[in-house]
């Protein structure tokens, strides 16, 4: 399988600019069939691949700077695209497609929750997705830091985090405000900037993704 | 209308403070919320966290139903615009920045500062969901059993954790575990 940045080559100017309906279509079929890491996969195959509105460098960069910048990695990553795409409109199309369905479906199961509070099935049953979850998160976790678990410099910093928030309950904002800077000033910029390999490990996460997808 | 402004910036905040993603704000959001304001209890938090387990889109949209608890259909209103406005302009303006600078060193020296951080915060939200989910043997076994399905095999996360809740279901019953 060739990957979907070889078979976009045109550049910015030759492509077309989606209309907003469509490009609200796309997102909000993203949102309603996106469960845990389906919904990038499916993004990239749609915008990337199927309409050829951004090229794949140009997705893979989005998807980085997403997961720097704080808040909901999917929600800025359709920010980003939709603005890449139709401007600051664009990015607001992209991001209300994404939610409203999950939205929707949210309030009504709040709703039932809240009226079926004291059902002892229900609860034992969040309880069981709640455990499963747990698993599903540290999956997660193991996957996107497979790099920086095995390096002992990003190793010391997750664990001075974990440690941090968890064990001495120290507040998010003080964490951030301390470990922050702290951090990049142990990786400031040294020599020559290495660019070549930079969407491999991108690339790599979207092969397990598009699988997981598709099975 | 107290509880609205609360609600408003409480959330807002948490948006802002999420630097890898929902999760790694699971902790701060708990105690806020149940600790600070007394919005939820422990178990309630729990319960609707799970509840955006198996909502389709952002796992995180759970929080209206936080805000609905707090102040009905108007408090879920208030908690999704806060959680998701100024959340969204910042990574308008902040991307935008970020493109001009794309030349920049200090960008690859910040994107690597900020994975480890992120990790480490996303490693404390499964912490703190561990904390509120698994209290005997079967919880722990699904949440393992979870672990190593994934990591063995591909297979939708719905379904799994669908197969966990069914799983804890009729452990409970036929125990009368809680």
């Amino acid at each position: 399988m060739s990957d979907a940045g070889a078979t976009i080559e045109a550049g910015p100017a030759a492509r077309r600019r989606p209309q907003l309906g469509e490009l609200f279509q796309v997102f909000l079929i993203a949102g309603a069939i996106s469960f845990g890491g389906g919904v990038l996969a499916y993004l990239r195959e749609y915008l990337v691949r199927n309409h050829g509105w951004i090229s794949d460098d140009e997705f893979l960069d989005a998807l980085e700077v997403s997961e720097t910048l704080p808040g909901l990695n999917s929600v800025n990553m359709s920010v980003i695209v939709g603005d890449r795409m139709r401007g600051a409109i664009g990015a607001a199309v992209a991001v209300i497609g994404l939610m409203l369905p999950g939205m929707i479906v949210m309030m009504t199961l709040g709703v039932l929750w809240e009226q079926q509070r004291h059902n002892s099935n229900i609860n034992h049953f969040l309880v069981g997705i709640a455990a499963s979850a747990v698993g599903l998160l540290l999956t997660v976790t193991l996957q996107l830091g497979h790099k920086q678990f095995v390096r002992p410099l990003d190793l010391s910093i997750i664990a001075v985090t974990f440690l941090a928030v968890s064990v001495f309950k120290i507040s998010l904002l003080w964490v951030l405000l301390v470990l922050g800077p702290a951090a990049v000033l142990l990786y400031q910029p040294r020599g020559a900037v290495e660019t070549a390999e930079r969407f491999t490990h991108l690339r790599e996460r979207f092969h397990s993704h598009r699988s997981h997808w598709r099975h | 209308m107290q509880k609205l402004i609360s609600l408003a910036w409480v959330f807002a905040l948490l948006s802002i403070l999420a630097v890898g993603g929902g999760t790694a704000v699971l902790p701060e959001m708990q105690r806020m919320t149940v600790t600070q304001f007394h919005w939820v209890t422990e178990k309630q938090f729990r319960d609707i966290y799970s509840l955006g387990q198996v909502a389709p889109g952002p796992n995180m949209l759970m929080v209206m139903v936080i805000g609905y608890r707090v102040a009905g259909y108007l408090g879920s209103m208030v908690v999704a615009l806060a959680f998701f406005v100024p959340d969204c302009i910042l990574t308008l303006f902040a991307n935008r920045m970020w493109l001009r600078y794309s030349e920049s060193p200090w960008r690859l020296s910040i994107q690597r500062a900020m994975a480890p951080i992120a990790i480490g915060l996303m490693l404390s939200g499964t912490y703190s969901i561990a904390r509120l989910s698994i209290h005997n043997f079967m919880s722990f076994a699904i949440a393992a059993g979870t672990l190593g399905v994934l990591m063995w095999r591909r297979i939708n996360p719905l379904l799994l954790i669908s197969v966990g809740g069914l799983a804890y279901l009729i452990f409970s019953n036929l125990t009368g575990a809680q």
